[in-house]
């Protein structure tokens, strides 16, 4: 089983990129002190350090499987591989939600955006469910709808940044994407839901392998259509309203990994879902590491680093092969 | 889906003749004449008020000296750059539609917007550069993402699947590079930089006119030749190229006219969001007809953006709200009106 052997190695290397990113920063640690910090904490600068490094660490790990997962979904669902949380309107929802809390509510802090935007990616995830036809919908359908609803969103996100210097200036820097803001309680806010929709996301494998091979051939095996649909975005929705919440919309990863793991696995869902939930935090963290590095003693923000390296590697991948279909 | 066509063909005395949608002709010249009654009503609209009956006076030259002043050197052309810039965008993101045949390939999502942007976020957050250094910047940015897509993705041929993944993959990076000269930005240039980014008809005169202008006397020839093939185009490239069609010369041609005329819109106003991507769509939807709608997408990219901007100068006062803003708004609510009715009608 070579597809489990590499799925095992995959782990391996998301364990030792997170205790990368635990020794790396501006003040690098030696791996002892990591692992006194980890094991021993006894309060010591070293010790402070881990531990502010592993919230890094965890919520980078969470926000990561969410997306590659929320990335696979939204791709089979709506058989379009330019699908990502981007064109289901689900980050845009996020923003324009945190633009109204900073604008309208005074709300000034990182986690206070978290609940925030993830009731914003959650009803416009709802919303364009809707639009898109519910039970009916079409992929091309679902992706307009989004487009549609991104679209008149993001019309009034630059009216309220422009008429307020203050959201302007808070809204440039968390429309990036960063970890930085990591914080135990934000974690806390946003595990349950992720890990809600990576089960969802991994129990809809079989149905979302039907429906790869069209509507009809999916109704004769036996697939719920509508059902798989509605779940599909459901789980989704939860995952990358969670991980926007948690970050701010980092859009490469649930739309890169996707198509980086199909390259290697066939295009059964079973592996690439999986795969996905490894290969994401993997990525994640490994740019947020690099962020760290590049700027010392300041910092690139993770969403930057995902894309300038994630960029030229999926136009590596598109043009080494033919790219799988979906 | 079912679609009831009305085609009737004319033909000359000599031989020649012409296939006519009667559906599509009528849609066209219905846009045609909204896109020119918004700008008069545009023209009339601002500060200083002038009735409808005043400005068509005007522009036939038969207005006051104040009237003239406002409506020949300073409405007329901004209103002329609203209907050009929207006619780019549209004809542009039909274009790019059918190329990569993907209802969701338009020139935003494949970083051209993004990549003008850049040029403009370097002259305004690094140089601190003027306006005509900004669109010149913007002009520059857009077509080097242009180029680098186009040569990414080549390899013995441009295929559409290929082309859009490549594009998507340099949207990413080129929108990481405008986020990260955004944090850098000092609080001033962001601002202005953010205007920019929005797509605004502000300020824009006789200067934006003549280059658009010349633009378009260059592409349209171009598209019209390439019209045809396009429509073959669309059946496969195998198919396509067993019709005698130069598939990847054909492509070549419309993605260069595309590249041209979004680079040259999003230099004079920036780059107005959602006009490319809504405007073939919301086209097709009005026709009915299968085919890349070309002349309809134009015309209603026109009417999209000053139907925007006019909504904009009434709702918020001249010049207060950049047209970016509400052409997002416009549009996307329109795209949904239409998903919903067609819907209903059990039409998609």
């Amino acid at each position: 089983m070579p597809r489990a052997a590499g799925l095992v190695v995959s782990g391996l290397v998301l364990v030792a990129v997170a205790v990368a990113s635990i020794a790396l920063g501006a003040r690098p640690l030696a791996l002892d002190q990591v692992w006194h910090g980890l094991f021993h904490d006894t309060g010591r600068y070293a010790d402070v350090v881990v531990g502010e490094r592993v919230s890094r660490t965890v919520l980078g790990m969470v926000a990561g499987l969410a997306l590659g997962l929320a990335g696979a979904v939204l791709q089979a669902l709506t058989r379009n591989p330019l699908a990502d949380p981007g064109i289901l309107g689900i980050n845009m929802g996020a923003s324009a939600a945190v633009v109204t809390a900073i604008s309208f509510f005074g709300v000034t802090s990182f986690s206070g955006y978290v609940w925030f935007a993830f009731i914003g990616s959650a009803a416009v995830g709802v919303l364009v469910h809707a639009l898109g036809g519910s039970r009916s919908a079409t992929p091309v359908r679902l992706a307009l709808a989004g487009t549609a609803v991104t679209a008149a969103l993001s019309g009034y996100l630059y009216a309220v940044m422009i008429g307020d210097d203050v959201a302007l200036n808070r809204m440039r820097f968390w429309q990036v994407g960063s970890l930085a803001s990591a914080r135990t309680d934000t974690i806390q806010q946003v595990l349950p839901f992720v890990v809600v929709g990576a089960l969802l996301a991994l129990g809809l494998a079989r149905p979302l392998n039907a429906m790869a091979m069209g509507d009809d051939t999916a109704r004769a095996l036996g697939a719920h259509l509508g059902r798989t649909r509605a779940l599909g975005m459901a789980a989704a929705t939860v995952l990358c309203g969670a991980a926007t919440a948690a970050c701010g919309p980092i859009v490469f990863i649930g739309l890169m990994v996707p198509h980086i793991v199909r390259s290697f696995t066939s295009p059964d869902m079973r592996w690439i879902l999986p795969y996905a939930a490894v290969l994401s935090p993997v990525l994640l963290l490994g740019a947020d590491v690099v962020g760290r590095l590049v700027a010392r003693p300041a910092e690139l923000q993770v969403g930057i680093v995902t894309a300038v390296i994630g960029a030229p590697v999926f136009i590596f991948l598109v043009r080494r092969r033919r790219p799988a279909q979906l | 889906m079912k679609t009831t066509q009305v085609t009737k063909t004319l033909r000359t005395p000599g031989g020649l003749s012409v296939r006519l949608d009667i559906r599509s002709a009528v849609v066209v010249a219905v846009l045609l004449v909204a896109a020119l009654a918004t700008s008069v009503v545009l023209i009339g609209t601002g500060d200083f008020e002038i009735p409808a009956v005043d400005v068509l006076r005007t522009l036939a030259g038969h207005g006051n000296a104040g009237q003239e002043f406002i409506v020949n050197e300073l409405r007329l052309p901004r209103a002329l750059v609203g209907l050009l810039v929207g006619g780019a965008l549209g004809l542009s993101g039909a274009l790019f539609q059918a190329v990569s045949r993907n209802p969701l390939g338009s020139p935003d999502v494949l970083g051209l917007g993004q990549g003008s942007t850049a040029g403009a976020l370097v002259m305004i957050v690094i140089f601190g550069g003027s306006a005509t250094q900004v669109a010149l910047g913007a002009l520059v940015g857009g077509t080097v993402t242009g180029v680098a897509i186009y040569l990414l993705a080549w390899k013995r041929g441009v295929h559409g699947y290929r082309l859009v993944l490549v594009g998507i993959g340099v949207a990413a990076f080129v929108t990481a590079v405008n986020g990260y000269l955004l944090t850098k930005a000092d609080f001033v240039d962001a601002a202005r930089a953010t205007v920019w980014m929005t797509g605004s008809l502000g300020g824009r005169g006789w200067d934006q006119v003549w280059p658009l202008l010349l633009l378009f006397a260059v592409v349209v020839p171009v598209v019209g030749a390439c019209a045809r093939p396009l429509r073959m185009l669309e059946m496969g490239d195998d198919a396509a190229g067993g019709l005698g069609v130069r598939v990847e010369r054909v492509r070549m041609l419309l993605l260069v006219s595309s590249v041209g005329l979004t680079a040259a819109a999003t230099a004079a106003a920036g780059p107005v969001a959602f006009v490319a991507l809504t405007a073939p769509q919301i086209a097709r939807r009005l026709t009915k007809s299968p085919g890349p709608n070309l002349l309809a997408a134009t015309c209603m990219g026109a009417t999209l953006l000053l139907a925007a901007d006019l909504a904009s100068q009434r709702a918020f006062g001249a010049d207060q709200l950049p047209v970016g803003a509400v052409t997002g708004v416009v549009g996307g609510l329109y795209l949904l009106w239409l998903l919903v009715t067609e819907r209903k009608a059990g039409r998609i």
